[in-house]
């Protein structure tokens, strides 16, 4: 006999597909499970006529009940993850947003370019070594003059337009000061750069009353004017991150000997002359020299046993090179609009 | 810096190598005798010879003109009609011929004057470009060659350098010390004009007397009598005096600065009626005056060494002349001096009167004492041959021993090696020093012994020679070598830098910029912004509003506002780390303390403009998190207080005084609505200030075991009244709860409705937990009970319902 399923069994699941497809939102289906698959649902109600049908045919029947059970649970399944997926869609397409709008926060300020440099500065140094100290910026004459072997009226005094408190008290021209403190409490070897406000009485185009020096030296036993060169050479190109010129110039001052400006090729115009080098092609960055034994007297360190260099440098002459900038007055004005350049 | 500018013809007198200018200039800047400038000692200019004018006539035109016949060596003589007074027959003159072109691109074409042809043009010095002014034709020598080109004849094609000199190098502070290194560096001969002695024509002499032989260990003059006042200086002399950047004056003041650029010798004359009782060098008495040939009166001190006569002082020693006893026109016979003074003797003497002159500076410096009677005959020379006057004998006194002693130096090879970094031969070092007029005593394995010349002051010690050696050897030798030594690790090493970095970097990522302001601030602005504190003032300010020590950095940091917000900025958020400076007693040198502080400034809105976040103005609570963040920094944040205090320039309820274990560290609030409004600054101004040893990494973290147990949390709304703080809650609430207490939040504060007026609600959260178990309902309701009781019987809390 052919097993032909009842008629109202095909019914009832062409009506359940019929209403499901049709079910816009998720309760509604779970309406339709309870209406069809609860425990008074039409499709379990079926299965109370199970005691009616002959026994040889109760299998058959029992399997085509389960069989419509399954296919409404799955055409429900089915339509609920096609609703989730549509929901998804919707609520992504809603919550898209314009990406090009700013972020939002405080926002980040900056460092001031002098700072920028001189933390350039002392990370190089510090590479080869170098601690940093500090030192008083009202200085006492002995530390600032005499004991760097510049005597009361030398004429090198007058080269350094000092600013006075009284007799025996001034604003620190350099940094050098420093050099002679460490070096009276401590002992050799020494590898320390001093970096610092330092102050001249004259203000001008390219002069400001108030600016940064970092001074430096190195003490130990056998330090050469040859280290000396090889010290600043390695500094200034790792400073101008390029295999520039260097030279070394002999000069005077009072506390080193022999002594030299440091020239490096114009980094401007890279040598060929222009405004920032005044034609030279060359511009001077830097002051250095072998510790002069008066200086190592002055502070009780052997000379025969040890010898040192040291060099000094002007922050924002670095800073202008460095960035291009052309006005030394504008480190001091605090301006946002120049600032925020460095940020 | 000294300066010393000359005619670079004038050195190649002396010293001739075979370089070209440019390579002078820069081996004399690698010598350490830098060249500032090298300019050309004339303006371009062509086809100007040396004319002679054979005949003046009248013009028939012009009153103010005449017709000239001018010779210029080319055939026939020109027809030039000139302008110039001083025109006569005889004359030699410069003659610009048809299609010269002068400066000023001035093209010399014929022309027509009033009817009268002219085929070129007579010229003034200052139609060359020789002088700024002129009176009629530049006159030229009676042996100037006619047709020669002009600029041939006066050596126009010649440069002016201009060297700035190191204190250390008197000795090249004339034409005769720069010849000397040049032919050391080139190893060429040096010769100058031959000087002899003069023949006296007369035998007029002064008595002489040198009472302070210390100072003045040499003192050289002569009379020299006729001088004739009605002559110019020749041409030569003015033309160099002028490449060397100086004014003609007259012979005896030409003179003497000429042979001051020749051999470096400053010399004086005066005028010999105006002295009485002959001369005595001697220290000033206290009180004396003399009044100077600028025209200003001194009061002498007895440290001063004066040239006086048997009235007084007639001039500073070494400084400046008299104005009594100066050349006049009247003038005609004088006493020329050339001495020797110590450079001790005048060190910082001129500046104390408030002067600087050539002669002081290079006293100052060091002059040859060998050179006033080479000097002194050169000049007597030189002047005679000008003026027609007749020399008398040359006096001089000397005390020898008080001259410069010059000791034999040593300088040891090995030295030389270490102190350069490399190994020099023996025979090139000997080279150098004998090139340098130094007498090698000694040579041998071991080193030198040498003597320096008269002339150089600045070598005295064995450095001295090693960078005489380095700097003639030539710095660009030396190699380039990576010094050795120890390398130690030290823990404590930069602490303070890295402490400084990481406040600076927390403060720039919370949006602040950094400033840097002037240590020197206006008085005034200080005394408004920092009153009661003492401050120290500069002696000599470089201005008013630069007068004191700051002692805040807040009148830098509103200084700084004040000019943003004049350009349009009205957003500020500023933070400057540097130091201050207090005065400990009134006594200044004694005790000046300077602290290194933080400091900030706020003004405006709270965020940058932006379309996400409302526009609210930064209030104390944006500042206080701002600091909070740097007290994190710490490792101990909790330890820190932040106190209702009153400050002088705050607003009395916007501020804060902030302190750890009782120690002060600083201020933070809003400026005084009063002082904002003097300021002009509307809105509220947030200023901060923290001493940076208080930011110092005080503590390192310690871990705490993490509990696998849940946390629990209660939150509880207290009502208090407004005088009870939230650190007092805290820190009640901290202490009753004990060790459970994880965590402590303070999430709402409310006033109003609901709550009686003068009470507010806290509502704090509190999260427990505990490392050994979880923690049961009855251990959670005891601590809440506690802190509870705590609050209502410490201040009279009541739950909010």
């Amino acid at each position: 006999m052919t097993q032909e399923t009842a008629p109202n069994i095909d019914q009832l699941v062409s009506a359940a597909q019929q209403r499901i497809q049709a079910a816009a939102d998720q309760s509604a289906l779970e309406q339709l499970r309870v209406e069809f698959l609860g425990k008074k649902g039409s499709i379990t109600e079926l299965m109370k006529q199970l005691k009616d049908i002959a026994p040889e045919q109760r299998p058959l029947f029992g399997q085509q009940v389960n069989d419509a059970k399954q296919s409404v649970q799955q055409l429900i399944e089915s339509r609920v993850a096609l609703l989730q997926a549509a929901a998804l869609q919707q609520r992504l397409a809603s919550e898209a947003v314009d990406v090009t709008q700013p972020g939002r926060g405080q926002g980040s300020g900056g460092s001031h370019p002098v700072t920028l440099t001189l933390e350039r500065i002392e990370a190089l140094f510090a590479q080869a070594g170098f601690e940093v100290a500090e030192g008083p910026e009202i200085e006492q004459d002995y530390y600032n003059f005499t004991a760097l072997n510049i005597p009361e009226d030398h004429p090198a005094r007058a080269m350094h337009d000092t600013f006075y408190f009284d007799q025996r008290t001034v604003l620190r021209t350099h940094t050098s000061p420093v050099q002679i403190r460490v070096m009276q409490q401590r002992q050799p070897p020494l590898r320390v750069i001093a970096p610092g406000r330092v102050y001249r009485c004259d203000s001008d185009v390219t002069h400001t009353p108030m600016f940064h020096q970092v001074e430096g030296f190195i003490v130990d036993r056998d330090i050469s004017f040859a280290d000396l060169k090889g010290l600043l050479g390695d500094f200034l190109r790792g400073f101008f991150e390029r295999e520039l010129q260097v030279r070394f110039r002999p000069s005077y001052f009072p506390f080193t000997e022999p002594s030299a400006e440091v020239d490096i090729q114009c980094v401007i115009c890279g040598g060929g002359g222009c405004r920032v080098c005044k034609h030279t092609g060359w511009l001077e960055v830097m002051g250095c020299g072998m510790i002069h034994p008066q200086v190592f007297a002055n502070v009780g360190i052997d000379n025969e046993q040890y010898t040192g260099l040291a060099f000094g440098m002007g922050v924002e002459r670095m800073a202008m090179l460095r960035y291009g900038v052309n006005d030394l007055r504008l480190f001091f004005e605090n301006d946002l609009r120049f600032l925020q350049q460095f940020n | 810096m000294g300066i010393m500018k000359f005619s670079e013809h004038w050195l190649r007198e002396w010293v001739d190598p075979p370089i070209s200018t440019a390579q002078l200039s820069a081996q004399l800047t690698m010598a350490g005798l830098e060249v500032d400038a090298v300019t050309p000692v004339a303006a371009a200019f062509n086809n100007v010879v040396v004319g002679q004018v054979v005949s003046v006539g009248p013009h028939p035109e012009a009153d103010r003109l005449q017709i000239c016949r001018v010779d210029v060596g080319r055939g026939e003589a020109l027809q030039i009609v000139c302008g110039a007074k001083n025109v006569r027959a005889g004359m030699k003159v410069p003659a610009a011929l048809i299609g010269a072109v002068l400066p000023g691109d001035l093209t010399i074409k014929p022309a027509k004057l009033r009817g009268v042809e002219s085929s070129g043009m007579l010229c003034s010095a200052k139609e060359l470009g020789l002088a700024e002014q002129s009176d009629g034709l530049l006159p030229l020598s009676d042996d100037a060659p006619v047709g020669d080109d002009i600029r041939r004849h006066l050596q126009l094609d010649d440069v002016s350098l201009e060297l700035g000199l190191t204190p250390n190098r008197s000795d090249c502070l004339s034409v005769a010390g720069i010849a000397r290194e040049v032919g050391a560096l080139n190893r060429s001969m040096v010769q100058g004009p031959a000087i002899s002695a003069v023949v006296p024509q007369c035998d007029q002499t002064l008595p002489l007397r040198i009472e302070a032989p210390q100072a003045c260990p040499r003192y050289l003059g002569r009379v020299i009598r006729g001088i004739r006042r009605d002559v110019q200086s020749p041409l030569w002399l003015r033309e160099r005096l002028r490449r060397s950047g100086l004014r003609s004056i007259d012979p005896v003041v030409d003179v003497t600065n000429y042979v001051l650029l020749e051999l470096g010798q400053p010399m004086h004359a005066f005028d010999l009626a105006m002295l009485q009782d002959g001369i005595v060098v001697r220290m000033a008495r206290p009180g004396e005056t003399l009044t100077l040939l600028d025209g200003q009166t001194l009061t002498l001190r007895d440290d001063t060494l004066v040239i006086a006569d048997g009235r007084g002082p007639l001039a500073l020693a070494g400084i400046m002349g008299g104005q009594a006893s100066a050349v006049s026109d009247s003038t005609d016979s004088i006493f020329l001096e050339s001495a020797f003074f110590a450079p001790a003797a005048l060190a910082g003497k001129a500046r104390s009167y408030g002067l600087h002159t050539d002669s002081s500076h290079r006293f100052e410096r060091g002059v040859d004492p060998e050179l006033p009677r080479r000097a002194l005959e050169r000049a007597t020379r030189l002047l005679c041959d000008i003026t027609g006057g007749q020399p008398g004998p040359v006096i001089e006194q000397l005390e020898p021993t008080a001259l410069p002693q010059r000791a034999a130096i040593g300088l040891r090879a090995a030295r030389l090696k270490r102190l350069l970094g490399i190994e020099l031969p023996g025979a090139e070092v000997s080279g150098i020093f004998e090139r340098l007029g130094l007498t090698v005593l000694e040579q041998d394995a071991e080193g030198w012994r040498v003597v320096p010349p008269s002339f150089r002051f600045d070598l005295a010690i064995e450095a001295d020679l090693i960078e005489e050696v380095a700097r003639i050897h030539g710095y660009h030798q030396v190699p380039e070598t990576r010094a050795r030594g120890e390398v130690q690790l030290d823990a404590a090493r930069n602490l303070q830098r890295e402490q400084q970095r990481r406040v600076r970097q927390c403060l720039v990522d919370r949006g602040y910029q950094e400033v840097v302001t002037y240590s020197f601030v206006d008085p005034v602005l200080q005394g408004r912004l920092v009153p009661g504190v003492d401050s120290i003032a500069l002696a000599n300010p470089i201005s008013a509003d630069m007068a004191v020590m700051r002692t805040s950095l807040w009148p830098g940091l509103v200084q700084a506002l004040l000019y943003n917000l004049n350009r349009q900025q009205g957003r500020i958020r500023f933070f400057e780390i540097g130091v201050k400076f207090l005065r400990q007693r009134a006594d200044i040198h004694a005790d000046i303390s300077e602290e290194k502080v933080l400091a900030g400034l706020v003004r405006g809105a709270r965020m940058p403009e932006q379309w996400g976040s409302g526009h609210d103005d930064s209030d104390f609570f944006d500042v206080k998190g701002d600091i909070e963040a740097l007290l994190t920094l710490t490792g101990n944040s909790a330890q820190f207080r932040f106190e209702r205090a009153e400050h002088p320039v705050l607003h009395p309820g916007l501020s804060a005084r902030i302190t750890i274990e009782g120690r002060d560290v600083g201020w933070c609030g809003a400026l005084h609505p009063q002082q904002a409004a003097e300021l002009d600054v509307d809105g509220n101004v947030w200023l901060f200030e923290l001493v940076m040893t208080g930011l110092q990494q005080q503590a390192v973290p310690r871990f705490a075991e993490l509990s696998r147990f849940p946390a629990i949390r209660r939150d509880l709304a207290l009502i208090v009244a407004e005088a009870v703080t939230a650190q007092q809650i805290e820190d009640c609430v901290r202490a009753v709860a004990g060790e459970r207490l994880r965590d402590y939040r303070l999430f709402d504060v409310y006033r109003g409705k609901g709550i009686e007026n003068g009470r507010k609600s806290l509502a704090i959260g509190l999260t427990l937990q505990d490392v050994s178990r979880t923690l049961t309902d009855a251990d959670v309701e005891s601590i809440v009970g506690r802190v509870l009781e705590a609050m209502q019987d410490r201040f009279g809390a009541t739950l909010r319902e």
